[in-house]
């Protein structure tokens, strides 16, 4: 049983031509454009959605900030998109592999960072040290404000893989779970199975708050440094 | 009145006597796509022949010529890229772009993904089977 619950975190590849590059396409699929004032339901209904988060989510940025718009409303569904595509059975979730949240959640940070720096040098130093601190305490504190500010990347990436790993691990715990208590005592396969659909339904919430969560917490970095 | 039509050097069709080639827009009028031949009497006599085999959509080739028809498909780059945007467009147009389109539209699209992926995993998957001996 091992083998079989981590063998759907393996990168498919297929031949040994990479199919995991089609699969991370593929949700680009579903985001048709277009050029019209009036759309099909689909697109209309995707352009609400995606007004809709833009306007809360950027309006906490001066105009400098929003120029990081489309950056961050592409970052969010992606992740999302993501995220809920791996719900379906038998697909691979490429956000479950540390290496590309770690690709995605770097250079975003870095960016901010390096952003407000050269920016703004004297606001983005004093960020390492709060205010109204007692003096004896300053040099420990600005040890600690540094981890802290290293460790956000790292703590980006890894918030992501293990949420949405652990869910679908879950999920194939409690659903094989099931499949073997049926011949043993129905009722506690009933017990199980509805817990299974309570744990489903709270992946798909998972599935979209995280990718809420990394856009805002990359959002909140850009709007510290701008 | 099927006789293979023969063409000039030119590419033009050669009608028989008293016939003519048809022009482009009565080639739109009356919805012909193949050279055609038509008569100048008032019996409007239309004469077909032979459309060469590159043209042919897939449900015109007779079975003797698929094998020939398929080697002449365009299999560069660009003529592949080409095929995969026109079968896009023709599902999207077809099941999406549409005034009332349904959750049909987005569905059959996601059960053609689970099924893909279920046929890339058959390996690993053929081993939980019910079964005493794998």
């Amino acid at each position: 049983m091992n083998e079989n619950l981590f063998t759907s975190f393996i990168t498919p590849v297929i031949l040994g031509l990479p199919l995991v590059t089609l699969i991370v396409l593929f949700p680009s699929l579903l985001f048709p454009t277009s050029n019209r004032l009036v759309n099909n339901r689909f697109v209309t209904l995707q352009q609400w959605m995606l007004q809709l988060v833009s306007k809360q989510m950027m309006s906490i940025h001066n105009s400098k900030g929003q120029t990081w718009t489309l950056m961050l409303m592409s970052l969010i569904l992606f992740i999302g998109s993501t995220n809920l595509l791996g719900l379906l059975p038998h697909s691979f979730t490429p956000t479950t592999q540390l290496s590309m949240n770690l690709g995605m959640a770097i250079p975003l940070w870095a960016g901010a960072v390096i952003t407000g720096f050269r920016n703004k040098t004297k606001a983005s130093l004093a960020h390492f040290l709060p205010q109204g601190t007692p003096t004896p305490l300053i040099p420990m504190l600005v040890i600690i404000e540094t981890i802290s500010l290293f460790i956000q990347p790292m703590a980006l990436a890894v918030r992501l893989t293990a949420n949405i790993t652990a869910g679908h691990l879950l999920i194939h715990l409690i659903g094989g779970a099931t499949l073997a208590l049926m011949s043993i005592s129905t009722t506690t396969a009933l017990i199980t199975f509805t817990i299974l659909i309570l744990l489903t339904i709270l992946e798909f919430a998972v599935a979209m708050i995280q990718a809420y969560v990394f856009t805002l917490l990359v959002s909140l970095y850009l709007h510290d440094n701008t | 009145m099927n006789q293979p039509l023969q063409r000039s050097v030119g590419g033009e069709p050669v009608c028989s006597q008293g016939l003519r080639p048809l022009c482009s827009a009565e080639r739109e009028t009356l919805g012909v796509r193949e050279c055609t031949c038509i008569s100048d009497e008032s019996d409007g006599l239309l004469e077909f022949c032979d459309v060469p085999l590159k043209e042919k959509k897939l449900l015109e080739v007779k079975l003797g010529e698929l094998p020939s028809w398929i080697l002449m498909r365009d299999f560069t780059p660009s003529g592949i890229a080409g095929a995969f945007q026109r079968g896009y467009y023709r599902y999207y147009n077809k099941y999406v772009n549409v005034k009332k389109g349904s959750i049909a539209g987005l569905s059959m699209v996601l059960a053609a993904y689970v099924f893909l992926n279920y046929c890339r995993s058959y390996k690993e998957l053929k081993h939980e089977r019910l079964r005493k001996y794998h």
